[in-house]
């Protein structure tokens, strides 16, 4: 028994065209501005060797102004190492009946970001020497910083897949990725260069966070991961509607929402 | 060479609940205090945008950056002590209101078992109950004595809570100062089931606030929304009691605190049994000061305080070797890790909404309750179903035997994201010989000085609670219509990475033997009489519910001793 929810509307502005657009089917901002950058990958990916510089011609036609999200654009990873990323994320957290996957809810900008701030770097993280050997129960015992660690880590899933299939991993079909990332998580990846389920458990982990996490972090495209699952995303108040049975249904709202000025 | 700045009457140290408590106390009484905070200031106006799980909860916005200073972890003593470099199984706080920021609100007295724990398992058991290396020890002050304490935390923070306490729990002289919060049908399962199974379940005390309410000293603060950001975060409403909202702008209304914050305090001076006064760094310049005091008090987290005094070299520190020496003894934890888990097919529950204290729990499992005669292991937990408010990044429950990741882990965990209830125990932690803290010998903090040092492990005392204790959240949980329950009853050792309970407890505690304990029941040091140790660094154990109102009423305790040792210096015992 639903409960709709009477709360005056703190939407952004352009949220009614986005609305209409979303539901006469016209694609929404997210798949438009994702499928440029997923199309320049896809057609240039075969001929751009690592360290070649990005694609600058855009094929696509611009999206519309009021759509474009300029957050969607590269802080840290290189053409490769994001769609590395999205691949994985995807095969993490794929899109299905239910919804949206990680690509379409712009995980991999999300991790992109994140890795690019504070939290890559391990800022507030006790990175002093000596480092030793760890037993598991003593946690993350390393030197290398996230952002190191990740990059080792998408390489060595590109590494462990050319060997054991001859084929970068975003080349491989969803089975074969599954079977990779299965791999890394369970350790019986033979990698080298980084501990297989460390880069696992963080690549799971900032999958889940860059699908449910606020919008303004680049992940959960349009509050598309919260509306999956009937989350409001921040509401300032539940008093009156905290003893019903039964789901309440309420719009999300995300911080974006919450700026007064 | 450290600036001295002219004499003070009192210097604390930590500007948290303690701190904030003692400074207000004393500030109302016409003492002139100095407040010394390693951390920033703050306000409610710092939560403007507050609902940000990935900020506050996952990146731990609220927390003591770990880069300048952690603490380091080992199992046992055959073993290297490594950094947690990261955080973990305990969050610390930082910053103004220290750790009383970011709690959820839970309100519990500790039952009167547990201040006089050992007679009592003596008494009822006989010595040979308590196993080899257990340090159990009477805490040198009785329930009824603490009361009137409680009572004052209760009005300053308007605890919310039911109108009469069970039998089984500690006597209140007065009763809490607000109704309690509402009740969820969740709650409702959870109370109905247990009430069926002749147990005796209650609202959880509540320092997120049932109602507005003015406390004895003017402050007024709002009702709680149940927006569901409590721990890990800061109420921008201020319904949730915290030391930023409650004591400090009392004490500072007074003219007599002086405040500093950036004040990162490095060691007490003392010569011939007498503390002089403190010295600390002011972060942002790395300059040192050093504040003469009449009276010290330290009111830091239970790894500062105990490391602060061995850094200062005040008091014997612990030797686990021979048992003697007392700072650093009877490092205690929770014992959590009992639990059973409803999931609902053909029912949703709006978890999303709640309260750090919403919930309901009962006691018929906890302390000395129940018989534990036929048990092999003492203390028991407070079993309880609380609705926090569950955001989705942490919060994606799945059956057992679904893949961790994948179309099938979407599926199920979108399924039950408002499909399950979660019955709980968190359990008591009893103190064993070789659980204790001390100076780590390799790490050092930003400042070059030693890292505290936790040896500690789960035992065998721990790993029987939790069996027992999961076996009676499922007894509850098989009541509430779920579809079906999954119990999880097995605890290992003791790991560093997953998030437990922020319940340190131990290290500088009380007691009436100056051997066994670093302060008496005035928390004054035995070893040092001007100088004043709060917090749950003063607890023998830790007992099957949260800290904080036990920490509140010793600190009352505590600002009481410092006001009488003012007037007649000496040993208040």
């Amino acid at each position: 028994m639903a409960n709709e929810d009477k709360r005056p509307p703190q939407q952004p502005q352009d949220d009614s065209r986005r609305r209409f657009l979303k539901y006469t089917g016209t694609a929404i901002g997210g798949v438009v501005v994702g499928g440029i950058v997923g199309g320049l990958i896809g057609a240039n990916a075969n001929k751009t060797k690592s360290g070649a510089p990005a694609p600058g011609a855009s094929p696509a036609p611009p999206a519309a102004e009021s759509d474009r999200d300029y957050n969607q654009a590269l802080m840290f990873f290189n053409q490769n190492q994001f769609q590395i990323t999205e691949a994985a994320t995807e095969r993490i957290f794929p899109a299905d009946d239910l919804g949206p996957g990680a690509k379409e809810l712009g995980v991999a900008f999300f991790i992109d970001h994140q890795l690019a701030s504070a939290y890559g770097s391990n800022a507030k993280d006790y990175m002093m020497a000596p480092f030793y050997k760890a037993e598991a129960y003593q946690g993350y015992q390393m030197a290398f910083r996230r952002r190191e660690l990740f990059v080792l880590g998408l390489e060595a899933l590109d590494g462990f897949s050319t060997k054991n299939y001859q084929k970068k991993f975003v080349k491989l079909t969803p089975e074969e990725q599954d079977a990779v990332l299965a791999a890394f998580e369970s350790d019986k990846a033979d990698v080298q260069a980084v501990p297989a389920p460390t880069f696992f458990n963080m690549l799971r982990a900032l999958t889940l966070e860059g699908v449910y996490s606020d919008p303004l972090y680049g992940g959960n495209k349009n509050m598309g991961g919260w509306k999956m699952r009937s989350f409001p995303g921040n509401q300032m108040s539940y008093t009156d509607v905290i003893e019903k049975d039964g789901l309440v249904k309420i719009e999300p709202l995300s911080l974006h929402d919450h700026l007064t000025s | 060479m450290a600036t001295k700045l002219p004499k003070v009457p009192v210097v604390i140290v930590g500007m948290g609940w303690v701190g904030g408590i003692i400074a207000a106390e004393l500030t109302k009484a016409g003492i002139q205090v100095v407040g010394l905070e390693r951390g920033k200031s703050r306000s409610t106006e710092d939560y403007y945008h507050v609902h940000d799980e990935l900020r506050y909860a996952n990146r731990y916005e609220l927390m003591q950056d770990l880069s300048k200073e952690t603490v380091t972890y080992r199992n046992n003593e055959k073993v290297r002590a490594l950094p947690m470099r990261s955080y973990g199984s305990f969050l610390l706080g930082d910053g103004l209101g220290g750790a009383g920021v970011h709690w959820n609100g839970q309100y519990y007295r500790f039952l009167p078992y547990d201040f006089e724990i050992r007679s009592k398992t003596i008494d009822r058991y006989g010595k040979g109950k308590m196993p080899e290396g257990m340090t159990l020890q009477d805490w040198g002050i009785k329930y009824d004595e603490l009361e009137p304490y409680f009572v004052q935390y209760e009005q300053m923070a308007g605890i919310s809570g039911e109108p009469t306490t069970q039998d089984n729990v500690g006597k209140m002289s007065k009763p809490f100062p607000t109704p309690p919060m509402k009740v969820t049908p969740g709650m409702k399962l959870f109370h109905d089931a247990a009430k069926k199974l002749g147990y005796k379940p209650y609202m959880i005390p509540s320092a997120n606030l049932s109602q507005d309410y003015t406390n004895p000293d003017g402050v007024s603060r709002a009702a709680c929304q149940y927006c569901g950001y409590c721990e890990r975060f800061g109420c921008e409403y201020g319904a949730k009691a915290d030391p930023v909202v409650t004591v400090l702008p009392v004490a500072q209304q007074t003219g007599k605190l002086e405040l500093r914050t950036f004040a990162n305090v490095t060691g007490v001076s003392h010569s011939g049994g007498k503390a002089t006064g403190v010295t600390y760094v002011h972060t942002p310049t790395g300059e040192e000061y050093f504040q003469p005091a009449d009276v010290v008090v330290l009111a830091s987290y239970v790894f500062s305080n105990v490391r602060l005094l061995l850094l200062s070299k005040l008091g014997k520190p612990y030797d686990p070797a021979t048992g003697t020496g007392a700072v650093g003894r009877n490092y205690c934890y929770q014992v959590n890790g009992a639990s059973t888990t409803a999931f609902y097919d053909d029912k949703e529950f709006n978890i999303f909404m709640g309260a750090g204290a919403l919930g309901s729990s009962l006691d018929d499992f906890n302390g000395d309750n129940f018989d534990h005669t036929d048990l092999k292991f003492l203390h028991g937990a407070n079993i309880r179903y609380t609705q926090a408010g569950l955001r989705p990044i942490q919060h994606n429950p799945t059956p057992s035997g679904t893949p961790g990741w994948g179309q099938q882990f979407k599926q199920a965990s979108i399924q039950y994201a408002n499909r399950v209830l979660n019955i709980s125990g968190q359990g008591a932690s009893l103190p064993f010989r070789h659980h204790y803290l001390d100076l780590d010998p390799v790490y050092k903090d930003s400042l070059g000085l030693p890292l505290m040092r936790m040896t500690f492990d789960f035992e065998d005392q721990d790993k029987e609670l939790v069996k027992f204790i999961a076996s009676k959240t499922k007894e509850i949980a098989d009541q509430m219509g779920a579809t079906k329950t999954e119990m999880k009853d097995s605890l290992s050792t003791y790991s560093i990475v997953p998030y437990q309970s922020t319940h340190n407890t131990g290290g500088t505690t009380m007691g009436g033997d100056p051997s066994m304990s670093v302060v008496n029941n005035y928390l004054q040091m035995w070893d040092a009489e001007n100088v004043f140790i709060c917090g749950a660094s003063n607890f023998q154990h830790n007992s099957g519910f949260n800290p904080t109102a036990t920490v509140g009423a010793l600190a009352y305790r505590a600002a009481e001793g410092v006001s009488k040792y003012l007037q007649k210096p000496g040993s208040l015992v």
